[in-house]
């Protein structure tokens, strides 16, 4: 089987303490959506953080393109075309709109005009809105502020940690919709989501994670399919 | 007429020196701010850092004077100025560099960073005393011309018996006050690096994941407190004096007029020192002299009508201290605090 | 209790760096370096109570020690009579008039609804208040500082022992304390800081300008002495004192002087044990334990349902009391009040220094700490002075670098404290003597 585009392999690790993760395997393809779902504390969030660099670890290693990147930090990560949006304080919330994308661009020293047009394609209601502080939007448009500024690096993977937390279920369809959007332009989507049945839905991949190890792996459809799964993870 | 002589004394006594005043603590408490909004911490150093970057002035100024360099009506010391602000931010820098960079590093409290700026003010109040000439000597070094327009010209001009005086300093400060708050803002709204700085001090996190260098804000940061601290210590020693050690006792003011403007905002600190600043003249100033004009004879007041002796003017920006801390902490204009 | 070797050591090191200086400067000097060293001790040992126990900073430390030096006047001084009829009970009523005031303020403030109403109506009250004592005080005070102003010209004390005047202090500085912490405490750790600066100044300003308080810049001189402290003269006049001292290799004047001072470091040495005993007793307790809990982990002590708050203010009243002692001990020793003597570097920043470089959280470390920085303090100047010339000795007198540079001499203790401060915080952060 060939490497795939992005892979943390085997990873095993924790924030100083006790480990959390024992093990675990998460990859994505270009212009693939995988989804890490699983119960409170399987270790989702981590794995997440593992593969971008924001905890050491112990075991395994992260690969990008086939170069190894493990020891790198966020932000050289960011350089070789990862980007990351944090499930909370992912936005400057002070700034404008336009300077939150300006911001997303800070490491491009080319013209980034072509990119935030294509952000203000990919949601129009931050056009309108772009000279106004991002703190003062709702859930859902700050998510796509979020989102935004992560694609202002124009990443060829873009992580999410739980892009759907506590906004609502139109809110959250339509945000669905855009990521899909965005994985057919080619970019990889690595996503962590507590709403895993709808995640799953759009999921080219899947990952059912318990104790910070891989339980289930296939694609989303396959997992939604699957009895077992769906008893212990989807409410039936 | 009655009222306007009132009218004009009120200008000359209260109006005029409390913006001046409130130009340089807004300029003060604008210093104090982004080095709370940027490192996150309250810098108790930064009324000796004015100190040290007006000793730098002066003694610039001193050279210049030597070499038979003058300003014409204006004086020297503005020449002198971009001169004290580099080797002040050649000091901070430094002084980042060994001092507050490890505390960054190992992501210390922020009282201990306070605790630190302390031990820096021990060392940059010492560092003005060492300056040749500086010592504890009380400076005059405003040269040029005094008034723009004095009380007797004023009264010919008018016809008022009362006489209005625009000492040249007083306007001098409040124009610089406003070129430095207006490039200020340029750089912070407009400008590249003037972006990062804010959205560092917005999310820091955030920041950091967007490749934004901290150490490269830091020093930005650092620059431009220098800038400011040297531009408002320059300010008040023209229009006052200077003495290595009055610059201490402005830290309270200054520290009012930015947690009444809301600690870490830039406009709330500009408010801010003007709030202080009028609160202060006001409520120190004996106010006979005006209500004697504005009030009917029988009423005309026989004390002084002086609320406070100006010996307390530090009880002024004290109580709005408290007041604000009581009921609204964050401030005015909301800081970034808590 | 035991103490370890280790600090047993340090103190015999200070111990020998004090007899060193009596062997050049001679004992009465050094005695005097002593005495005031172990009122620092005193401070530092304050100061590490709200610093060390609570992570309290409390930047104001010179306003406290000035509250208890106008304890040591209000309680020690005559009467004067003349003072007091001319205008003391106008005083006592404007005051009671200002109080009564702001207590009425509060009252509406916490009754009413809500409101334009009640802003317009404590604005009133406030102003209404201001300007009734302004009229019954301000004649009061005049009639006050009229009275003998050359000599007095103000109320005078109680004429009580000067002793009674240490615990006075203590609860003049602890009700400011209390003000101050009801408004700054559970806020910014910043705004506790900004605020005792605040009320440090004021209480500065209060003293140099209320003649009729304090006699304001004029200073209160001749503050008796505490019991059993004899009087140099006293002592002189005693019949075989002179030729008791010169049996002893002194002359009768520096005799008397060592024998007065002596009684003020023994004085001084009791406050400091009963001082130092009570905060290790604290410390130990259930209280202690519990402040220490509170220090490391707030958030979790209040979730266990420490009131974190109230916690705090009681560590920092309790602290500032401490520090109020030592600052009526102080104006004791000196045996006047000058409030023009009172200067930040010297009272605020110097304690902090004692109590960072003899380790924050420990009451001995402060005890050393106020030894060590004392001394040092006092000492560096001539020792700067000695390094400066040595530094200078090549150069031609009168070059303007020579002059300048033995000038500077003066400024050493600032830096010398200064980097001494920032040295220690960052490769030595826990002190000589660190918190067990």
């Amino acid at each position: 089987m060939a490497e795939p585009f992005l892979i943390g392999e085997a990873m095993t690790g924790g924030y100083g303490g006790a480990d959390i993760l024992h093990g675990c395997t998460i990859a994505v393809e270009p212009g693939e959506i995988a989804v890490i779902v699983g119960p409170n504390g399987a270790g989702k969030s981590t794995a997440m953080k593992a593969i971008f660099g924001m905890l050491r670890l112990r075991k395994g290693r992260v690969r990008l393109a086939g170069e190894d990147i493990t020891g790198l930090t966020p932000q050289a990560r960011v350089l070789r075309g990862m980007g990351f949006v944090p499930q909370t304080s992912n936005i400057f919330t002070s700034m404008t709109v336009e300077e939150n994308l300006e911001m997303g661009a800070f490491i491009r020293r080319d013209d980034f005009q072509d990119t935030m047009a294509q952000v203000y394609e990919l949601f129009p209601i931050l056009k309108d809105k772009r000279s106004q502080p991002a703190g003062e939007l709702s859930g859902g448009q700050r998510q796509q502020v979020a989102v935004g500024r992560a694609l202002m690096t124009q990443p060829k993977v873009l992580m999410l940690d739980e892009p759907t937390a506590g906004v609502s279920p139109i809110v959250m369809d339509e945000l669905f919709d855009r990521i899909i959007e965005v994985a057919r332009s080619g970019i990889s989507i690595l996503m962590v989501e507590q709403n895993a049945r709808q995640a799953l839905e759009i999921a080219d991949k899947g990952y059912v994670l318990v104790q910070g190890a891989n339980r289930f792996t296939d694609t989303g459809a396959a997992l939604l399919a699957d009895p077992e799964v769906r008893r212990s993870f989807l409410g039936g | 007429m009655d009222f306007l002589n009132g009218l004009v004394t009120f200008l000359n006594f209260v109006f005029i020196p409390g913006a001046a005043y409130g130009a340089q603590l807004a300029l003060g408490a604008l210093g104090v701010t982004l080095v709370y909004g940027i490192l996150r911490f309250s810098n108790f150093a930064h009324g000796d850092t004015m100190a040290f970057g007006t000793a730098a002035t002066i003694l610039v100024t001193w050279g210049l004077t030597g070499l038979g360099v003058s300003f014409g009506s204006l004086p020297t010391a503005l020449l002198a100025l971009p001169a004290g602000i580099a080797i002040t931010a050649a000091l901070v820098l430094a002084t980042d560099r060994m001092v507050y960079r490890f505390y960054r590093r190992v992501k210390a409290a922020p009282v201990v960073l306070v605790m630190v700026s302390m031990g820096v003010m021990f060392v940059m109040n010492a560092l003005t005393r060492f300056f040749p000439g500086i010592g504890v000597n009380d400076i005059n070094f405003a040269d040029g011309g005094r008034f723009i327009i004095g009380v007797r010209e004023f009264r010919e001009m008018t016809g008022l018996q009362e006489g209005l005086a625009i000492r040249t300093t007083q306007a001098i400060t409040l124009v610089v006050a406003a070129v430095a708050v207006a490039l200020l803002f340029w750089f912070l709204n407009r400008t590249r690096t003037g972006k990062s700085m804010r959205a560092f001090s917005d999310n820091e996190d955030l920041a950091l994941l967007s490749g934004i260098n901290p150490e490269r804000v830091v020093a930005v940061t650092w620059i431009l407190v220098a800038a400011l601290a040297t531009t408002a210590g320059v300010l008040y020693g023209l229009d006052k004096s200077f003495k290595a050690f009055t610059y201490f006792q402005l830290l309270l003011p200054i520290f009012a007029s930015a947690v009444v403007g809301g600690l870490g905002n830039p406009l709330g600190a500009i408010a801010g020192g003007f709030v202080i600043a009028f609160s202060e003249v006001t409520v120190t100033y004996a106010w006979k002299r005006v209500l004697t004009w504005w009030l009917p004879e029988r009423w005309a007041p026989d004390s002084l009508v002086q609320l406070l002796g100006t010996d307390y003017k530090f009880a002024v920006s004290f109580a709005i201290l408290v007041i604000v801390l009581l009921f609204r902490p964050t401030g005015i204009f909301r800081g970034k605090s808590l | 209790m035991s103490i370890p070797y280790r600090n047993l050591m340090l103190f015999a090191g200070v111990a020998v760096l004090y007899a060193a200086t009596a062997m050049i400067y001679g004992w009465n000097l050094t005695l005097a370096i002593v005495n005031m060293a172990l009122i620092g001790a005193i401070m530092a040992l304050g100061v590490n109570m709200q610093w060390g126990y609570a992570g309290l900073f409390n930047i104001g430390v010179m306003g406290f020690v000035a509250l208890g030096g106008l304890a040591a006047v209000v309680v020690s001084m005559p009467p004067v009579p003349e003072a007091w009829a001319a205008g003391g009970m106008g005083v006592i009523l404007g005051l009671l008039i200002g109080a009564a005031t702001v207590i009425a303020a509060m009252m509406i403030w916490a009754r009413m609804p809500k409101g334009r109403a009640r802003g317009v109506l404590v604005a009133g009250v406030l102003l209404a208040g201001f300007f009734l004592f302004r009229a019954v005080f301000d004649p009061a005070t005049a009639a006050v500082e009229a009275v003998n102003p050359a000599g007095t010209g103000y109320l005078g004390g109680m004429g009580l022992p000067v002793l009674l005047a240490w615990p006075a202090g203590g609860v003049l500085a602890a009700g400011a304390a209390w003000l101050i912490g009801k408004t700054a405490l559970g806020l910014r750790s910043d705004y506790l800081a900004i605020a005792t600066l605040g009320i440090s100044e004021i209480v500065i300003a209060v003293l140099k300008n209320e003649d009729w308080l304090a006699r304001g810049v004029k200073n209160v001189t001749g503050i008796p002495r505490p019991w059993p402290v004899p009087y140099e003269v006293a002592l002189q006049q005693r019949p075989g004192f002179g030729d008791w001292a010169s049996g002893l290799g002194f002359d009768p004047a520096t005799a008397s002087s060592i024998i007065v001072k002596l009684g003020y470091a023994g004085l001084f040495l009791v406050v400091i044990l009963v001082i130092v005993v009570a905060l290790e007793l604290a410390l130990k307790s259930p209280w202690g334990r519990m402040m220490r809990a509170i220090r490391d982990n707030e958030v979790a002590a209040a979730a266990m349902g420490k009131d974190v708050t109230a916690r705090h203010l009681q560590v920092f009243v309790l602290g500032s009391a401490i520090v109020g002692v030592a600052g009526a001990m102080m104006t004791t020793l000196d045996g006047q009040l000058t409030p023009g003597s009172y200067q930040p570097l010297r009272f605020t920043f110097l304690v902090w220094v004692m109590v960072v470089v003899g380790g924050s959280g420990n009451n001995w470390g402060s005890v050393l700490g106020g030894l060590l920085i004392w001394w040092l303090w006092v000492m560096v100047e001539p020792l700067g002075l000695a390094v400066m010339q040595a530094v200078t000795a090549g150069m031609a007198d009168g070059h303007w670098l020579k002059a300048h540079l033995l000038d500077s001499a003066a400024h050493m203790r600032l830096l010398t404290m200064g980097v001494l401060l920032l040295v220690v915080l960052r490769f030595s952060p826990r002190g000589l003597i660190p918190e067990k």
